[in-house]
């Protein structure tokens, strides 16, 4: 980012932590339950998914043979999945949402991406926090190289956000964008192994997988925490590229049409 | 150095036919363009020194809040430049970013930091919004349960509770009761004399001519005229009259003021004086005298039904009184080209000292806004003075008789 946005969105770090901080809020300030939510509805799925793959279909991850294996591979998947789809699905229609206040209000524009990453990040944290105490605790914990996940994350974050404006840039103009998206994130989700293995794709479509930045990500973690024997954490630097030039993409398209943008909405 | 420097500003928005022209235009930057550019703004250039408040007005559509925006930062011009010296504080629509389920409180932290204030200072200024907004306890109650007069309370204190070098203000003014429109325009006003810039948009002539010292008319996207706020304001309400065949004329008097005549010309005015009792055309006059307005007419076309108006005005523009044959029932039936028709109206000049002018209108009935064969702004210009009298403050002369008693305190009787 140049320095110039990162300057402006320090000044209003004030409205950037307040809007989080609300946003948080907003959203479990009139429910019983509150933050409980945030956990209950991954757990579910993880729930779902375990019993339906591991117990019915008896899956099994080639080298592994432990139950619990694969919990631990559906969480490093799915936990992160939600992350990056809950980052691209709000940013896609954030400008669209803040429509008055863009329109009505002269506040630096980078706020909103931001907002809505930190927005996600600690959901994320909160979620995945509870996920590592749980891998301390039943004897799961992969030692110091759990600390790689870092790296990963920021790269995938940053990779998200960037998918998100590009999408929001162009669902301003182009409303069909965000439904459309929708749907392509459904499909995307089957098309990266996140609830399967690799391994039983057939060669044939492998290749599919393979041109999918998001196996790459999440390759990644699984790799880390379940210690799969793959390879993709060699291959990632692809990734690194395809998100350098998502960030460079996101730019040129946010400085361009922002003006315009604000006459659209 | 000015505060506000406006250079030949542009602003177009593209028009496309379909989606799939937009999509080309994005792809094949290098072939023609596949939109039509709809100007709402086009050459305008204007200056505001620091200190100085400016208005601007023009009907809708002119092109007014697309200019507000571009100088707030909301949009971005399409030709031209703005310069902005000064922190900028806008008002373009009173409560954006309040959220329903917080409360005012909660609300106030958020609105302040949305402008760039530090959380600091706006606790330290909370008991002031607070105070400013007069909405009592509800300040700790969520926003949904707010009136909506509350809200605008509420958001006019937060948006307003430092000041700022630079105000924008859109309309902002003409929300709530009458009672805190006048308190909003007050602290408007203090922070004018503090040395506050302001550029205001409002159609409320009072709003615009009580706080400003110029305006800019705008017409069509275009900068139609700029001047002192009350010229502009008269120009713009012969404007609002206008109708085919209309013409309007600025005419420069001696003392630097404009005359503004709009009207599709079958009469006109050709002499208005002010006559005292000896007889004499006078433009000074002593309060409380009689005086006869005269007004000549020269009819120019047949015209069917003619009625006659005048209207004084205070050096604000306000007005002060204002009747027309019409009301009186007295309106002149077939006039014939070449006719002139002499009014005389007879009134003791109860007015407070100051300058005041006349302005006179021809029209069919009541309003101009029917059939208007001429209006004309600044006719006469004349000049109260008190000699006569102790010297008092206002526009009316509403001589008291007056007297007084005293009272001695109660002595305390001897017991």
């Amino acid at each position: 980012m140049p320095a110039g946005l990162v300057r402006s969105a320090w000044a209003y770090r004030g409205f950037i932590t307040g809007s989080v901080k609300r946003e948080f809020q907003s959203r479990y300030q009139r429910s019983a339950l509150g933050a409980v939510w945030i956990v209950i509805y991954p757990l579910v799925m993880m729930f779902i998914y375990t019993l339906v793959f591991s117990k019915l279909m008896k899956a099994k991850l080639p080298g592994l043979d432990s139950e619990m294996a694969y919990s631990i591979y559906l969480c490093a998947g799915m936990l992160t999945w939600n992350m990056f789809s809950e980052i691209v699905s709000r940013s896609m229609t954030m400008f669209l949402e803040n429509a008055n206040m863009l329109k009505k209000l002269s506040f630096p524009r980078i706020c909103l991406p931001i907002i809505v990453t930190l927005s996600a990040c600690i959901n994320f944290s909160i979620i995945f926090g509870m996920f590592t105490v749980f891998l301390i605790l039943s004897g799961n914990f992969p030692g110091l190289i759990y600390f790689a996940i870092l790296p990963v994350l920021i790269v995938h974050i940053v990779f998200s956000v960037s998918l998100g404006i590009i999408l929001d840039v162009l669902n301003v103009f182009f409303r069909d964008v965000g439904q459309f998206f929708a749907i392509v994130l459904q499909f995307w989700f089957w098309l990266t192994p996140i609830v399967y293995p690799i391994s039983v794709v057939p060669e044939s479509l492998r290749f599919l997988i393979m041109f999918n930045p998001m196996t790459y990500f999440v390759g990644a973690y699984q790799s880390i925490l379940v210690n799969t024997p793959w390879p993709y954490l060699a291959n990632f630097l692809p990734v690194l590229l395809i998100t350098i030039a998502m960030v460079m993409i996101g730019r040129v398209l946010f400085r361009r049409r922002m003006g315009e943008m604000v006459d659209e909405l | 150095m000015s505060s506000i420097r406006v250079i030949n500003l542009g602003k177009a928005y593209k028009q496309y036919s379909s989606n799939l022209d937009r999509l080309l235009d994005w792809m094949l930057p290098n072939s023609p363009p596949r939109h039509k550019l709809k100007w709402a703004l086009s050459n305008i250039s204007f200056e505001v020194s620091p200190g100085e408040s400016v208005g601007i007005v023009g009907a809708n559509g002119a092109g007014k809040s697309t200019l507000l925006k571009i100088v707030t930062g909301t949009t971005r011009a399409t030709t031209g430049t703005v310069e902005i010296n000064g922190r900028v504080a806008a008002l373009l629509e009173l409560g954006t970013g309040f959220h329903p389920e917080f409360t005012g409180r909660q609300n106030v932290l958020m609105a302040g930091q949305l402008m760039g204030i530090d959380l600091d200072e706006i606790i330290a200024l909370m008991p002031e919004i607070e105070a400013f907004a007069e909405i009592g306890g509800y300040l700790d109650q969520p926003l949904r349960t707010y009136s909506s007069g509350m809200q605008m309370r509420l958001a006019f204190s937060v948006a307003t509770a430092k000041r700022p070098e630079i105000l924008i203000v859109d309309e902002a003014l003409s929300v709530g009761d009458a009672y805190f429109q006048h308190k909003s325009l007050d602290r408007i006003r203090q922070f004018r004399k503090e040395g506050t810039t302001l550029l205001i948009v409002s159609h409320d002539r009072y709003a615009i001519q009580s706080v400003c010292d110029r305006a800019i008319l705008l017409s069509d996207g275009q900068l139609e005229w700029q001047g002192l706020a009350e010229e502009v304001m008269d120009y713009y309400h012969a404007m609002l009259a206008q109708r085919e065949n209309q013409i309007i004329k600025h005419v420069r008097h001696a003392d630097g003021r404009f005359e503004t005549v709009s009207g599709t010309g079958e009469a006109t005015v050709i002499d208005i004086a002010l006559i005292d009792a000896e007889g004499h055309r006078t433009e000074v006059i002593e309060v409380g005298t009689e005086v006869t307005l005269a007004v000549k007419i020269a009819v120019k076309a047949p015209i069917q039904r003619l009625v006659m108006g005048y209207m004084i005005k205070d050096r604000l523009g306000q007005s002060v009184y204002g009747i027309n044959t019409h009301r009186m029932d007295i309106p002149v039936i077939d006039a014939m080209p070449g006719e002139e028709i002499t009014y005389r109206f007879a009134f003791p000049m109860n007015i407070g000292k100051g300058h005041y002018s006349i302005s006179t209108s021809l029209s069919r009935y009541d309003s101009h806004l029917d059939m208007n064969y001429e209006w004309r702004d600044y006719g006469l210009i004349f000049h109260i003075i008190n000699t006569k009298y102790a010297d008092f403050v206002g526009c009316a002369w509403l001589e008291p008789k007056f007297s007084f008693e005293r009272q001695a305190p109660a002595l305390p009787s001897p017991e």
